[in-house]
């Protein structure tokens, strides 16, 4: 039961799913520990015990477990890092995008796994956290390389315009890439979280309640909620993982924007 | 229930609002982040690139010890086609040796035997002539005191003049070979 109990106000009355779905109760009563924080920690966990035991005994034929774990790192060095940030600058990158997507993704699917069944990026705290970190961080080597002038210049005038366009083109570019780049970085999972998320309670929710409480021939109807509720949950299965992946993808796009040479 | 509606009020008080972030979850899940983010930095990705750079290693040292081992095969087998060249020619002058001395053999052998056969009917000759001359020579010696011994009985006496007498038997003994050598011959 446990959160799907909030899904409900009292014995007849249904009480859809609302934002306070997504508030939990203190695990231990003022110490401010949450459900979310700890599966944010054991997301942690779980992604460099993961990678720690993949790495440990590396050999130049692998077994069947070094060939998936250096799959997943190879397609994250490859595919995201050097194909975002350029053959020139990956390299450095290539631990902080494979670290992105994999704790994104544990996260994501914390949503699927049972017992979780809360995707932790449906609170916008973690979301935002790394995106303040990223937006820093891709500003910083942009600045570092450039200068901040070069940079801004980079960033806000891409070449090849006529010049009275510069004065539409530069405020828009400004807003673009300094506010709502940050902000929709971190909206885009955060929102895809929660709404998946809330998705599967109203199904679950209204399932639980038709079943339980419907009167005579509505209850008939509780089965088939149930039943999109689990197909919602293969969706929503699909859309963490890409989720995740546009995430680590944005990630390396933006600092390899800021690192390139011509915008 | 109750626990519900603690949870509900507790909602209240803190924010309702999704979009305002609980900054303790910030905080929390960017220490979480960086932690994995340095374990991930340290040790794991240096390890898959290392492993990388072993593998590129491996490979291409495999690749270049593959081409010298074909390089020293190809070597090789030239070396043993202008060996069995050699041998071949080597063969074929031997070959030629051989027959060449087999006729000089042959060709001596014959020689020899021809030798051979002429000096034994050049040694059967001349002993034929020497068995001829010594029988004609004791057959004249008979036929004369043969001639003389039938002459002095018919004549009655000894014919003492052996000088005349030996000549005159010589002398019919060469008339009678004159005559009868072209028969003869």
């Amino acid at each position: 039961m446990g959160m799907l109990v909030l899904a409900e106000g009292g014995e007849d009355k249904f009480q859809a799913p609302s934002v306070s779905s997504f508030d939990f109760p203190e695990i231990f009563a003022g110490t401010g520990i949450t459900k979310p924080m700890v599966q944010i920690v054991l997301s942690a966990i779980i992604v460099a015990v993961f990678w720690l035991v993949a790495s440990r005994n590396l050999r130049i034929v692998p077994g069947k477990f070094q060939f998936a774990a250096e799959e997943a790192y190879t397609f994250l060095r490859n595919d995201i890092a050097r194909s975002q940030i350029g053959n020139k600058d990956f390299r450095p990158y290539v631990p902080l995008v494979v670290s992105l997507f994999t704790f994104v993704l544990v996260n994501n699917l914390f949503g699927f796994i049972p017992f979780f069944q809360l995707p932790t990026f449906s609170h916008f705290g973690f979301p935002i956290g790394l995106t303040i970190m990223l937006y820093l961080l891709y500003n910083f080597v942009g600045i570092r390389r450039h200068g901040l002038f070069g940079y801004l210049k980079n960033q806000t005038a891409p070449p090849g315009v006529p010049w009275p366009i510069y004065f539409l083109l530069v405020p828009i570019e400004f807003f673009s890439k300094f506010i709502m780049q940050p902000i929709t970085h971190a909206i885009r999972v955060f929102a895809a979280m929660f709404a998946g998320h809330m998705i599967l309670l109203v199904f679950v929710g209204a399932g639980e309640f038709l079943l339980l409480h419907g009167d005579g021939a509505v209850a008939i109807v509780g089965p088939f909620s149930l039943i999109v509720a689990v197909a919602m949950s293969f969706l929503e299965l699909l859309i963490q993982v890409l989720q995740a992946y546009v995430f680590a993808l944005l990630a390396a796009n933006y600092i390899g924007a800021a690192l390139a040479e011509d915008h | 229930m109750v626990q519900l509606y603690s949870t509900a009020v507790m909602a209240a008080e803190k924010s309702n609002n999704p979009i305002l972030p609980d900054v303790w979850e910030i905080g929390v899940g960017l220490v979480a982040f960086l932690i994995l983010l340095f374990i991930v930095q340290k040790t794991v990705a240096p390890k898959f690139e290392a492993l990388y750079a072993q593998r590129t290693e491996a490979i291409e040292g495999g690749i270049e010890k593959a081409k010298a081992a074909q390089e020293e095969a190809k070597a090789a087998l030239e070396q043993y086609r202008a060996q069995l060249a050699e041998a071949r020619t080597e063969a074929a002058k031997i070959r030629d040796d051989a027959r060449a001395e087999g006729q000089a053999i042959v060709d001596e052998m014959r020689a020899n035997a021809q030798a051979e056969s002429d000096r034994i009917i050049a040694a059967g000759q001349s002993q034929l002539a020497t068995q001829k001359a010594q029988i004609v020579a004791e057959l004249r010696a008979d036929l004369g005191r043969l001639s003389v011994d039938l002459a002095s009985k018919v004549v009655g006496e000894s014919l003492e003049d052996e000088t005349r007498k030996r000549g005159t038997v010589d002398r019919f003994l060469n008339e009678l070979d004159a005559v009868s050598a072209p028969a003869g011959k």
